[in-house]
């Protein structure tokens, strides 16, 4: 691409070609779709079966974060390193993205960094409105992913910390001493997701019954088709029916 | 055989006694010993799993001593519908079908806070038509109304006064009466939509809301001459289920029961969602930290909203009714919001209907994939904050680019205030647990969803 007046690409660098390197980037990511229906071995006869969706690259923001954001990194960055700790060995990516604020915190350093947003005045994070998970299948390595939201009733802000860890050792520290509210939060993680948060006072099952099996909310635990008395038909389980996707 | 305790590591918790025979004694003598605890009147109570009133199933395990409760632990899950696991395989403008019956006592709001959530996913947040939000903060107003009645009148019912329930329940009923004209149904509604709302207001309606206004400060006044002075009342709400500031921060704790505290901590007011900016209205506090002053803060609260729904209903009747549009006008998004009555049901306007069946073959084509299909939200993850009838109800929202929600959690206040109860009940009386319950106000259809 030639292009004589680059767009203006927001926090991007002036490079000529950002946008074939935007392209090589997107094309270099892991296929995570192929054609438009859902369905596998039966012929597609829709035109799309050769659609290849890649999975969106991960983001990652460079300062400045723009809105309240930058406050909340300098507060963060100088209550850590009064403890010790340094923001880029706890934080390992900064995400501004549609008006919010993501912390993706290595997993080590989450309780320290919760118990600084909580106690340090600048921070002054007291609500932990809990954590909840997401099972990203395809994100080897970093399959899964609890996710906290953070409420600051002084200074009126909201916070995303994110914690990534493998399906193999789903291990994440727990934070009922910090925000004890988090107690039937992390439960409700463990029993549908399946993470193991250390250091719980109690975690067990919360919403399924106790012997239950399998983790229900991630995207590998198998769905119920349901069987139709007619010539031995069954309806396929709803990922397994022919619909966009 | 000895009497005696039982070896280390045999038991989790107290003394075990073997008991042989002949050795009473022995047994009696050691539990008077200090520190043993068999000797107190320690009864495991459970409580549920039941229905109590119009909370859903919930079930308290309580250890008493006499009649103080020295434990308590809420077991709840017995109203698990995996309302959230069913999102993640229907489209975006399905899911609101779903996530309206998390919380039934306020629909609007489950609907309003997962619309919040995809509209600023889909970067759509400032292109809604202005009648839309005047028509969810309508809405959303009304259903405080009726849910706070859904709480007071079973906290009635439980202390005894029946006649409080069924006038919360009859005025309740006038809110439901509004939305079965507005929405067509009592509940579960699926009527505020990713992009606006389903429809208009009907032909009618603004007449049913000046009505419902003129009547419903004087039924609200019935309550609380009936409540707020009667003795008994106080006596059982007064000082019970205490949770002040500092246990509502410890606790997370939103909405009308951090409002007792004295702090006015409401997200219309401090982070304004659908233009509750531009409403005047105020935040009903008090700093009793008790049930009694949850109870008032509740009736205030309904004052409040009359308040608002008198205002969207003067903005809506002097917009242009059925000019000015409901649903954002994106032809790749907004789901046709224009219903008319037919002869088989409610369905799309007679007009769109010749307009895509006798006019333009790509508006049927349009609408053919935005029914079947869908649309595409950008890849990412989004959260939407709403202040509901019992706090702060969040969605987070994650889209992998594809037509269909990648994950939805809602953050329910039931749930997170629930696990509160303890912390107001321990110490206490058993008769306080039930005003302690009732207080918080939890509906179990949104704690398990």
């Amino acid at each position: 691409m030639t292009e004589t007046n680059p767009p203006a690409q927001a926090g991007d660098g002036t490079a000529p070609d950002s946008a074939e390197l935007a392209g090589r980037e997107r094309l270099s990511e892991q296929v995570v779709r192929t054609g438009m229906f859902g369905v596998t071995g039966t012929p597609d006869t829709s035109g799309y079966g050769g659609l290849k969706v890649r999975r969106p690259p991960p983001l990652s923001s460079p300062r400045p974060y723009g809105s309240y954001f930058d406050e909340i990194a300098d507060a963060l960055s100088s209550s850590l390193e009064q403890s010790g700790a340094s923001f880029g060995d706890a934080i390992e990516r900064v995400v501004a993205d549609r008006g919010e604020l993501t912390f993706h915190v290595r997993r080590e350093h989450l309780p320290a960094v919760a118990r600084r947003l909580r106690d340090d005045p600048a921070l002054a994070f007291e609500v932990c409105t809990g954590v909840s998970g997401v099972h990203y299948p395809l994100d080897e390595g970093r399959e899964l992913h609890g996710v906290y939201h953070m409420l600051s009733i002084t200074h009126n802000r909201r916070l995303r910390l994110e914690v990534s860890v493998p399906d193999s050792d789903p291990h994440i520290p727990s934070l009922v001493d910090v925000y004890p509210a988090n107690d039937w939060h992390e439960r409700e993680t463990w029993d549908f997701f399946g993470i193991v948060f250390d250091g719980h006072p109690a975690l067990t099952r919360i919403e399924m019954p106790d012997d239950w099996k399998g983790h229900p909310q991630r995207k590998d635990y198998p769905l119920g088709g349901i069987p139709v008395e007619y010539r031995g038909a069954t309806v396929p389980p709803p990922d397994e029916r022919r619909g966009y996707q | 055989m000895t009497a005696g305790g039982a070896a280390p590591g045999d038991t989790a918790e107290g003394r075990v006694y073997n008991i042989g025979g002949a050795d009473w004694d022995e047994i009696v003598a050691a539990a008077g010993e200090p520190g043993d605890r068999s000797g107190e009147e320690r009864i495991v109570v459970n409580m549920g799993p039941q229905h109590p009133s119009t909370h859903g199933v919930l079930r308290l395990i309580l250890t008493l001593d006499g009649e103080t409760v020295t434990e308590l632990r809420p077991v709840i899950g017995y109203l698990h519908t995996g309302i959230e696991k069913n999102l993640e395989y229907r489209t975006w403008t399905q899911g609101v079908t779903f996530c309206t019956r998390a919380d039934y006592l306020m629909p609007i709001f489950n609907e309003t806070a997962y619309c919040l959530a995809v509209e600023k996913l889909l970067g759509i947040t400032d292109r809604i038509p202005e009648r839309a939000s005047v028509l969810r903060v309508l809405m959303m107003e009304l259903n405080r109304i009726s849910s706070h009645l859904g709480g007071i009148g079973p906290l009635g019912l439980e202390l005894g006064a029946s006649t409080v329930f069924i006038y919360g329940m009859r005025e309740r009923e006038k809110v439901l009466d509004v939305f079965e004209l507005i929405t067509g149904l009592r509940m579960n509604h699926a009527f505020i939509r990713p992009g606006g709302v389903a429809q208009d207001l009907p032909s009618g309606a603004i007449e049913k809301l000046r009505e419902f206004l003129a009547v419903m400060p004087g039924k609200l006044g019935e309550i609380r001459a009936l409540f707020d002075a009667a003795p008994a009342f106080k006596a059982r709400t007064k000082g019970i289920s205490y949770l002040d500031l500092t246990g509502c921060m410890a606790f997370g704790v939103t909405g009308p029961m951090l409002r007792t505290t004295g702090l006015p901590w409401d997200l219309r007011k401090s982070q304004p969602y659908c233009g509750y900016e531009t409403y005047e209205f105020d935040v009903p506090v008090r700093d009793t930290c008790d049930a009694y002053g949850r109870y008032l803060v509740r009736m205030d609260e309904m004052d409040e909203s009359l308040r608002i729904i008198e205002q969207c209903v003067d903005r809506l009747a002097g917009g242009r009714p059925a000019r000015d549009p409901v649903m954002i006008e994106d032809a790749k998004i907004g789901w046709p919001a224009r219903l008319a009555l037919g002869p088989d049901g409610l369905g799309p306007a007679p007009d769109h209907i010749a307009h895509i069946m006798s006019q333009s073959m790509e508006a049927l084509i349009h609408h053919f994939k935005l029914v079947t299909e869908g649309f595409r939200v950008p890849a990412g993850q989004a959260y939407a904050a709403i202040e509901s009838a019992r706090g702060e109800l969040g969605c987070h929202v994650v889209s992998d680019g594809g037509t269909r929600p990648f994950r939805v959690h809602l953050r329910d206040p039931s749930f997170h205030h629930l696990q509160a109860l303890p912390a107001m009940s321990e110490g206490g009386l058993l008769a306080d647990v039930i005003p302690a319950v009732a207080s918080i106000d939890p509906v179990i259809g949104g704690v398990d969803r």
